[in-house]
C-alpha cells in the first residue's frame, strides 16, 4: 500500500510535536526516518498507525491517506488501522506468560483470521518471513521470555507479520540488540520489502544508508528533507541535514 | 496513488471499514460489556461509600449539640443524654495506646531500615507483617486474659494496651518506608562529620522523614479510634463518668455499638450523631493526610 | 569508624550481637545506648507476637484437651451441659466470607480495571481518595448501617422479592429475619471491596506500557489488552490480594456480629437463616464466659480464627512477594 501525510501536527498536552509534515511512500519501498534525539521520528511513525492518541492528552490533526482511504476519518476505528499497519518497538515486547506459538498467533487469533491447521500453516510462515522458524521449530511451546533479545526482536516481527498487514512500522528495532542481531534484523527487512512497505525510524545513520530506498531527516518535529537514500548522504540539500549527517551535531 | 483530501471511497471497498462479521460483533460486544460492567461497578462502589456516608451525617446531623459532647448517656433513652465520656475515653485510650504504639513502632521502623541486616531483620520484618493480618479481636482477648482476668476488672488500661499492640505495625510499617527514603548520602555525611549513629539517626534521618512519620501515626491513631472489637473485653465500655483508667472506661466506638442495638429509639439516635463524630474524624484524618503528602497531585 | 555493612554469617543472633559489641568497644557509649534501646524495644515487639500466639494456644489448652477435634464439629456453645463447639460458627464464618468473595472479587477487579484504563484524568483522584475512604471506615460504622437500615430494608423489601422471584432455590428460601447470612454477606463485601479494588489497581498500574502496546499495535480491543496483557501479568498479584482480602473476611468481627443474628439456625444453604461467626461467639460470649472450660472455649475460637488468619496472611503475601521478585514494583497493603 501506498500512503500520503498530508499537513499532520501532533501534540503531547499542550506542547506540539510535529508541525506541518508532509510526505509521501511508495508501496514495496523502505523509508528510513532519521533525525536526532527528540526530533519527532517515533511520533511521526505512531501517527501512522494511531498509536499517538494512546497517550493521556495526545492529539493529532491532519490527514493520512492510505490507499486513498484517511486512517483518520471519524467513522474508522484506530484498531481496525492496526490491522493493516503493523508496529514492531525499540524494545522487544513478547507477552512473556505465553509461549513462541501464542505470541506469533495472537494478532489472527483475536481478530478471528485463522484457525486450527491454516493458523498453524500461518504461524510457521511468518516465523520463516522473520527467519526464525529454524531456530525455535521444535519449541513453539516453550515461553517465548526462552529466547534471546535478538531472537525475541524477531519474534515481535514474526508477531507483527503474522496479522498480514500492508505497512510494517520500525520504531529503532535494532537499538536494544547486539550487532549481529543487528544484521540479522537488517537482512531481514531486505526480504520483508518485498511484501510489505516498510517505514524504519532509526538513530543509526549507516542502518539507514544499509536497508532504505528513500530516508526522511527529521529535526525539531519538522521534515527537513527527504529524498533517495543514496542522494540524502551524498548531496544533501539542506544545511541543517549536511550538518547532521556530518556529525555537526547528533 | 494518492486521491485528493476530500474524495474518499466508501465503505464498501475501504479496509479500514470492514464489513460486520459475527467475529467482529462478538469482539465488540465483549469490549463493550467489559466497559458497562467495569464502569457500574465502579459507580457502585463509590456509591455505597456516599450513600452511606450521606445515611450518617444526615440522621445524625440532628442530633448533635453542645450536650452531646458534654453529657453522660441518660439511662434508658431519657433526653438529654450525650457520649461525653465516650468520646474522652476514646481519647485517652487513643493517648494510651501511642504511648505503647509509637514508640515500639518507631523504634521498629529505625531497627529495620538502619540497623537490621539479615535473618533477624527479615523475621521482624515477617513479624510485622504478620501482625498487621491478625483480627484486631485477637489482640482484645489477648489483653483480656493477660490483664483484666487476673484483676478481676476491665479497665482503660487493658484497652490502651490492645490498642497499642495494634498501633505497632501501622506506624513501624509507614516509619520505615519514609525512612528509607532519606538518600544514604544524609546519613554518611553526618557520620563523616563524626556523628555517632545516634545522633545521626535522631538529628538527621528521623528530621527528613518527619512529615512521613507524623502522617504515619496520625492514620494510625485514627485507625485505632475506629476499633471496637478489642474493646469489647477490655474497656467494655460504662455509663459512668470515666475515673479511672483501671477502672472500665467507654469509648466512641462502644457507646455507638451498644446504642445501635439499643430499643430506645432516643439512644439510637445517638448512635448516628455518634458514628457522624467518627465519620468526621477520619474524614479529616484522610483528607489532612493526603493533603500534606501530596496525595492529590499523585499521578497515576 | 564505618560499620554500615554487616556481614550476614552463620552465627546465631547472640554471637552476632556479641561480635557487634565487641568491635564497637572503642565507640562511643550513645552507640550501644541506643542501638540497645532499639534493640530492646525490637525484642518486646518479637515478644508480643510470640506472646499472643502463646497465650492462644496456652489459654485454649484446657478445651483442646477436652474436645480435641470434636470442638470443631460439636454444634453448640451450650455452657449449661459443658459442651462447647463451634461448628456453626465456622459454618457462618466460611458462608459468610465465600459470599462475599463472590461479589467483591468480579466487582472489586472490574472497578480497579475501570479505575486503571477507563478513568478519565480529572476522576482519578477523588476516585482513589473514595477507595480508600471506603477502606478507612470503622467496622462498628457499616456495621450500624447494615443494621439500622440496610436489615429492615432486607426484611421488608429485599428477601421478599428475592424468596418470590427466585425462591426456587435453596438460597432464597427459609424464615425471613432481615439479619442473618445474606446482611452479613453484604455488609463484608463492603468491607472487603476497597482491598481487592486497591490491590488489583496497584498490581495493575505496574504492567508495563510496552505489553499493552504489543496488543494495541495488532489491533486489540481495550478488553483485549486487559484480557491478554494486563491480567495474565497481575494474576499472581491480584489472587494475593484476593487471599488478603479473604483474611480479612474471616476476621470481621463488629459489621457481622451486628447483623447475623447471633441464633443458630438448622444449618441449610438459606441466606435468609440467622446464624454466628467465629468472631462474633467470642464477641458476644466472652462476657459469660466462666473461668475454666468456657473461658478456654472462647480463647479457642480466637485461636482458630488466628490461625486461619495468619495462613491466608502468609499464602498472599507470599504471591505478591513472587510477583514483586518477577520485577513488579512493590507492593504494600
Amino acid at each position: 500500500m501506498a500512503f500520503t501525510v498530508q499537513h499532520l501536527d501532533a501534540w503531547y498536552g499542550h506542547k506540539q510535536a510535529l508541525f506541518d509534515i508532509n510526505l509521501s511512500v511508495e508501496p514495496q519501498t523502505v523509508t528510513a526516518m532519521i533525525g536526532p534525539s527528540g526530533c519527532g521520528k517515533s511520533t511521526f511513525v505512531r501517527c501512522l498507525n494511531r498509536m499517538h492518541e494512546e497517550v493521556p492528552d495526545a492529539r493529532v490533526k491532519g490527514t493520512v491517506l492510505v490507499d486513498g482511504f484517511d486512517i483518520y476519518a471519524r467513522s474508522i476505528k484506530p484498531r481496525h488501522v492496526r490491522e493493516h499497519i503493523g508496529m514492531v518497538f525499540q524494545q522487544p515486547n513478547v507477552i512473556p506468560t505465553r509461549s513462541i506459538f501464542d505470541n506469533v498467533a495472537m494478532g489472527p487469533r483475536i481478530n478471528g483470521a485463522a484457525h486450527g491447521s491454516a493458523l498453524r500453516e500461518l504461524v510457521e510462515s511468518s516465523l520463516r518471513q522473520a527467519a526464525l522458524w529454524d531456530e525455535v521449530k521444535d519449541k513453539l511451546d516453550a515461553p517465548a521470555t526462552d529466547l534471546s533479545g535478538g531472537q525475541q526482536q524477531r519474534l515481535c516481527i514474526a508477531r507483527a507479520v503474522a496479522n498480514k498487514p500492508q505497512i510494517l512500522l520500525m520504531d529503532e528495532p535494532c537499538s536494544a540488540l547486539d550487532p549481529i542481531s543487528t544484521l540479522q534484523v537488517e537482512e531481514l527487512i531486505d526480504q520483508l520489502k518485498e511484501s510489505y512497505t516498510i517505514i524504519i525510524v532509526t538513530h543509526n545513520m549507516s542502518q539507514a544508508g544499509r536497508v532504505a530506498d528513500r530516508t526522511v531527516f527529521f529535526l525539531l518535529g519538522k521534515l527537513i528533507e527527504e529524498a533517495e537514500t543514496k542522494e540524502l548522504f551524498s548531496h544533501p540539500h539542506k544545511k541543517e541535514t549536511e550538518d547532521y549527517i556530518s556529525g555537526r551535531f547528533g | 496513488m494518492s486521491t485528493s483530501v476530500s474524495e474518499r471511497k466508501e465503505s464498501a471497498s475501504n479496509p479500514f471499514q470492514p464489513p460486520q462479521s459475527a467475529r467482529g460483533i462478538q469482539r465488540q460486544f465483549n469490549n463493550g460489556c467489559l466497559i458497562v460492567f467495569a464502569t457500574l461497578f465502579a459507580l457502585l462502589a463509590v456509591g455505597v461509600l456516599i450513600y452511606l456516608l450521606f445515611y450518617v451525617i444526615l440522621n445524625g446531623i440532628r442530633y448533635i449539640n453542645l450536650d452531646f459532647f458534654l453529657n453522660l448517656p441518660t439511662p434508658n433513652g431519657e433526653p438529654g443524654g450525650g457520649m461525653g465520656p465516650a468520646i474522652q475515653g476514646t481519647i485517652i485510650l487513643v493517648g494510651l495506646a501511642s504511648l505503647i504504639g509509637i514508640p515500639l513502632g518507631i523504634f521498629t521502623a529505625i531497627y529495620l531500615s538502619e540497623f537490621g541486616r539479615g535473618r533477624l531483620a527479615n523475621v521482624v520484618r515477617s513479624l510485622v507483617d504478620l501482625l498487621t493480618g491478625v483480627p484486631t479481636i485477637i489482640f482484645g482477648l489477648f489483653a483480656w486474659v493477660l490483664i483484666v482476668v487476673p484483676q478481676q476488672t476491665f479497665s482503660g488500661f487493658s484497652g490502651g494496651v490492645a490498642l497499642g499492640i495494634i498501633m505497632i505495625p501501622i506506624v513501624a510499617r509507614t516509619t520505615e518506608d519514609v525512612l528509607l527514603l532519606v538518600p544514604r548520602e544524609q546519613r554518611e555525611a553526618s557520620l563523616a562529620l563524626g556523628g555517632t549513629e545516634a545522633r545521626t539517626t535522631l538529628r538527621v534521618v528521623i528530621p527528613a522523614a518527619l512529615s512521613g512519620i507524623v502522617t504515619g501515626i496520625v492514620l494510625a491513631m485514627a485507625r485505632v479510634a475506629g476499633e471496637t472489637a478489642p474493646l469489647l473485653m477490655t474497656a467494655f465500655g460504662t455509663t459512668f463518668r470515666n475515673t479511672s483508667i483501671f477502672e472500665p472506661m467507654d469509648a466512641l466506638t462502644l457507646r455507638i455499638y451498644n446504642f445501635t442495638l439499643s430499643p430506645y429509639q432516643l439512644q439510637v439516635n445517638q448512635a448516628y450523631a455518634g458514628a457522624l463524630v467518627l465519620i468526621l474524624l477520619i474524614l479529616i484524618t484522610s483528607f489532612t493526610v493526603r493533603w500534606f503528602t501530596g496525595g492529590f497531585r499523585r499521578r497515576f | 569508624m564505618q560499620e554500615q555493612v554487616a556481614v550476614t554469617d552463620e552465627r546465631g543472633v547472640i554471637g552476632r550481637s556479641l561480635d557487634r559489641i565487641t568491635t564497637r568497644f572503642g565507640r562511643k557509649p550513645t552507640d550501644l545506648v541506643f542501638r540497645g534501646i532499639t534493640l530492646l524495644l525490637v525484642f518486646i515487639v518479637i515478644a508480643i507476637v510470640i506472646g499472643v500466639a502463646v497465650v492462644l494456644v496456652v489459654y485454649s489448652w484446657p478445651t483442646i484437651k477436652a474436645f480435641g477435634l470434636s470442638f470443631l464439629t460439636n454444634s453448640a456453645f451450650d455452657p449449661v451441659h459443658n459442651t462447647f463447639g463451634v461448628a456453626p460458627a465456622i459454618f457462618g464464618t466460611l458462608y459468610t466470607s465465600a459470599f462475599a468473595m463472590v461479589f467483591a472479587i468480579p466487582i472489586g477487579v472490574l472497578a480497579a480495571i475501570f479505575v486503571v484504563d477507563f478513568c478519565p484524568r480529572p476522576l482519578r483522584i477523588p476516585l482513589a481518595f473514595f477507595t480508600d475512604l471506603l477502606a478507612a471506615i470503622p467496622s462498628v460504622i457499616i456495621g450500624l448501617f447494615g443494621f439500622l437500615l440496610l436489615a429492615p430494608w432486607l426484611q421488608q423489601k429485599g428477601e421478599p422479592w428475592l424468596q418470590q422471584h427466585l425462591g426456587f432455590l435453596p438460597f432464597f428460601q427459609g424464615p425471613i429475619q432481615g439479619v442473618g447470612m445474606l446482611a452479613a454477606g453484604m455488609v463484608l463485601t463492603i468491607m472487603v471491596l476497597p482491598l481487592i479494588i486497591a490491590v488489583s489497581r496497584e498490581v495493575m498500574l505496574t504492567v508495563p506500557t510496552a505489553q499493552r502496546e504489543a496488543m494495541l499495535a495488532l489491533g486489540a480491543t481495550r478488553w483485549e489488552v486487559i484480557r491478554y496483557a494486563v491480567l495474565p501479568f497481575s494474576r499472581v498479584g491480584i489472587i494475593g490480594g484476593i487471599i488478603l482480602a479473604l483474611g480479612r473476611a474471616l476476621g470481621e468481627t463488629m459489621a457481622v456480629t451486628m447483623v447475623i443474628g447471633n441464633q443458630a439456625s438448622q444449618p441449610s444453604l438459606s441466606l435468609f437463616q440467622t446464624g454466628y461467626t467465629l468472631s462474633s461467639v467470642i464477641a458476644n460470649q466472652f462476657g459469660e464466659a466462666t473461668p475454666g472450660i468456657f473461658l478456654s472455649a472462647v480463647i479457642e475460637a480466637g485461636l482458630i480464627v488466628f490461625i486461619i488468619t495468619l495462613i491466608t496472611n502468609i499464602l498472599a503475601r507470599g504471591l505478591i512477594s513472587s510477583m514483586q521478585s518477577r520485577g513488579a514494583k512493590g507492593v504494600r497493603v
